[in-house]
């Protein structure tokens, strides 16, 4: 894991991001060359969109949107379909493909990661702190004072990449943890600081409290720190992911999306959904177990790697 | 969990229970509703397609005409059918092999295999009295090998330590080599988290598999996993025959449908299902709950089973001779109660598992919140001995330093003292009258605005 151990890359959605635009046309060429518009191939369609997580009511409205224009003769042939439901499908997510871009100020630049448990934050904190490193100074925190050696784990990133992180025992407050490492990075002038945090599950009122605890004593330091709030999802996640991002959202204010581990064959579909109702952006993918396998969202690509047989069989 | 499914199958199944006949047409049409239902709880859509197929099959037909009442038959042929496709019955976990028995754990990353194999090794310590060594076989993920450290020295569990630079098969027979010289009754193997696409990683799984013959595999599955479920499990359950699937993080409000999933592609049973943070939120699966709390009837019988592990019985035992003998039920008592509600995983948790629970809006729920039995609590706390064995001295300036006590007000002193006396009447009732009266006098208070 982590580029540790393993050197022959497997084919991954890398790769597939590569390729593209170029491959997009070829899968959607695929599920439609040759075949009459009918209700055969929309239900096909329809099926292709809920095993992608993408939710029975949005895929219902998709094609009904889809079957609208048939109607209105807009949409003759296969190839126009294709056309359409891709244009569609980016269209929901192009407003949410925004680059996550460090501001000169203000400084240090604090990003807090949340989510639920297994996730993927620290690993994604890894990541952003070897991408990051490379133009600016990165402090970590290691807020997930609740889990057994959540701290430990961070270090181990901290020693792979060199970059300093603050830290207190296990079972230390969180917000403490936090404020020093901003204080912290205050003093030694770093640009930024990456927070880590327990995974929680957004049903536990006590641990979302918690969290907005780390929001207020942050601001007091300054008012608008943090000044990324992401919420790491697992792209495995089915429905409830879009609850999860509500609930985060009311209870803590995100600023951002990470979707994590879409190197396997979950489609990570929700974030539709998420894009549609909650508005926010998605600043990257995780496509792999290298510390480089971050990426930013590209809704034409996803969107491809949506129509993708989920098994080679 | 289960909560969302439950209120959009009660709002489906009341649509049924208000038509006089099922027809075939609104057969159709109620399945359709059912199918969304499930999709929406992240049940595979092969599932739910097969699932409603078998529910169909047998509600058209003998059933239906024989029933009552249609709406009957409907609800009982999807809940039969959702307990059937779970696999009808508990099935724990098998550990009759010469010792030491292996339980290897897998799964994708993050699924929770750590944590719930130090929360089996506590279940399999505390209520099958056995003697457990943990070992990890993670060694890429930074710190992983140090968490199962932590939480074996946690539940006082013997520990394997192994080293990143380690082979993970040479780690896992070496500790079941350990094991067996040290009269080990369970070594559990954590692994690290895979991809099922991993071929190598999936090899490796592979080979500590062959390499030390676990008599349970067990697939740790996220219950908030969507519709890939079924191929992170098949392709696991081609890999490795599993035996057995732990569904964890359910105290989510994820509607679960991965359980279904699961189960129905790899026909392996669900064992356990991880309901929090805590070493000790485990506990068995059975189908028959699992399918009525998807349906809204509540889990009557694991409420019970918990209300029983849970509550100290001397304690119990204390109050009822108590009674027995005519002396009243005071405010000690009372407090023995409240300390033993929040012991059960506080109000919220009994809520849960209660039936008809799922139609209650959740503004509502959270008025009886846990904040209120920690204040009923504080309030009994900051009482004096004699107050508690006869509040009705309990007056002005009395009531004024027990709110101040407890930070607290006066009204909140006035509405404890109201529910105590009606618990004490109803106290009064049982010990006269029996069980019987005191369900029937319950039922009435309910509404009154009892906190429990």
């Amino acid at each position: 894991m982590f580029g540790l151990s393993k050197n022959n890359p497997k084919p991954s959605l890398l790769q597939k991001l590569q390729q593209g635009l170029q491959r997009t046309r070829h899968h959607f060429s695929d599920l439609f060359t040759g075949k009459a518009i009918d209700d055969d191939l929309l239900e096909e369609l329809e099926t292709q969109l809920i095993m992608a997580d993408v939710g029975i009511e949005l895929s219902q409205s998709i094609i009904e949107n889809l079957e609208t224009q048939i109607n209105q003769g807009k949409i003759k042939d296969s190839s126009q379909l294709s056309e359409a439901l891709q244009q569609q499908l980016v269209a929901i997510l192009d407003a949410s493909a925004k680059p996550l871009l460090i501001p000169k100020k203000p400084r240090p630049y604090v990003v807090l990661m949340v989510g639920i448990n297994g996730a993927g934050k620290t690993t994604t904190i890894g990541k952003l702190a070897n991408q990051w490193q490379a133009t600016h100074s990165v402090l970590l925190a290691a807020g997930d004072t609740f889990r057994a050696a959540a701290v430990e784990q961070l270090q181990v990133w901290g020693n792979r990449l060199s970059v300093p992180v603050i830290a207190q025992q296990t079972g230390a407050d969180s917000a403490s943890v936090i404020y020093d490492a901003y204080s912290s990075a205050q003093a030694k002038a770093i640009d930024i600081v990456l927070a880590d945090t327990a995974g929680r599950l957004h049903t536990q009122n006590n641990l979302m409290a918690e969290l907005q605890k780390v929001k207020r004593v942050l601001s007091k330091i300054s008012p608008e720190a943090p000044h990324q709030t992401l919420l790491v999802i697992d792209g495995g996640t089915g429905q409830n992911a879009l609850v999860q991002a509500k609930q985060f959202h009311q209870d803590i204010g995100l600023t951002g999306i990470v979707l994590t581990k879409l190197d396997g064959t979950a489609k990570g579909g929700i974030v539709f959904a998420i894009a549609q109702q909650l508005a926010l952006p998605i600043y990257y993918i995780g496509i792999g177990e290298g510390v480089e396998d971050l990426r930013p969202f590209e809704p034409q690509a996803f969107v491809s790697a949506l129509f993708e047989p989920a098994v080679t069989e | 969990m289960f909560d969302q499914l439950s209120q959009r199958l009660g709002k489906v199944l009341k649509q049924v229970r208000g038509q006089a006949r099922l027809s075939e047409a609104n057969i159709k049409e109620t399945l359709k509703e059912v199918k969304k239902a499930l999709l929406e709880a992240d049940v595979a859509l092969p599932v739910v397609k097969k699932f409603l197929e078998q529910v169909r099959k047998r509600a058209v037909g003998r059933e239906v005409m024989e029933s009552l009442t249609p709406g009957q038959v409907l609800i009982k042929v999807v809940q039969e059918e959702l307990v059937h496709v779970m696999g009808d019955e508990n099935q724990g976990l098998n550990l009759a092999t010469s010792p030491p028995a292996v339980i290897l754990m897998s799964g994708l990353q993050g699924s929770g295999k750590t944590t719930t194999t130090a929360k089996l090794a506590h279940w399999l310590q505390e209520r099958e009295k056995k003697k457990v060594l943990l070992v990890s076989c993670d060694i890429y993920r930074p710190a992983a090998i140090e968490q199962l450290q932590t939480l074996a020295e946690q539940i006082q569990a013997s520990f394997f330590s192994s080293q990143t630079t380690d082979k993970p098969v040479d780690i896992a027979k070496n500790a079941v080599d350990f094991a067996k010289k040290q009269f080990i009754d369970v070594v559990m193997i954590d692994t690290a988290g895979r991809l099922h696409i991993d071929q190598e990683m999936m090899s490796e799984i592979k080979n500590i598999h062959k390499a030390v013959a676990p008599i349970e595999t067990l697939f740790v599955v996220d219950s908030m996993t969507g519709q890939d479920a079924v191929h992170a499990a098949k392709a696991f359950h081609d890999s490795l025959a599993f035996t057995g699937v732990v569904l964890t993080k359910t105290d989510g409000d994820a509607r679960g449908g991965a359980a279904l999933s699961v189960r129905q592609v790899t026909g392996q049973p669900i064992k356990f299902l991880g309901i929090g943070e805590k070493i000790d939120a485990i506990e068995a699966f059975h189908p028959d709950r699992f399918a009525s709390r998807i349906l809204g009837m509540g889990d009557i019988v694991g409420l019970v089973e918990e209300v029983q592990r849970k509550v100290d019985k001397e304690k119990a035992e204390k109050i009822a001779r108590k009674i027995q003998k005519g002396k009243g039920f005071d405010l000690n008592d009372f407090r023995e109660q409240l300390l033993q509600i929040s012991k059960m995983g506080g109000m919220a948790g009994l809520m849960d598992k209660m039936p008809g629970m799922s139609e209650i809006p959740d503004a509502v729920k959270n008025q009886a919140n846990d904040k209120e039995v920690g204040k009923l609590i504080a309030m009994i706390n900051a009482m004096t001995p004699q107050e508690r064995i006869f509040p009705a001295i309990i007056k002005g300036s009395r009531k004024k330093r027990i709110a101040l006590g407890s930070g607290t007000q006066i009204q909140d002193v006035n509405k404890l003292l109201k529910q105590f006396k009606q618990m004490q009447k109803m106290v009064k009732q049982v010990s006269k009258k029996g069980m019987g009266n005191m369900l029937r006098g319950m039922k009435g208070r309910m509404s009154q605005g009892m906190p429990f």
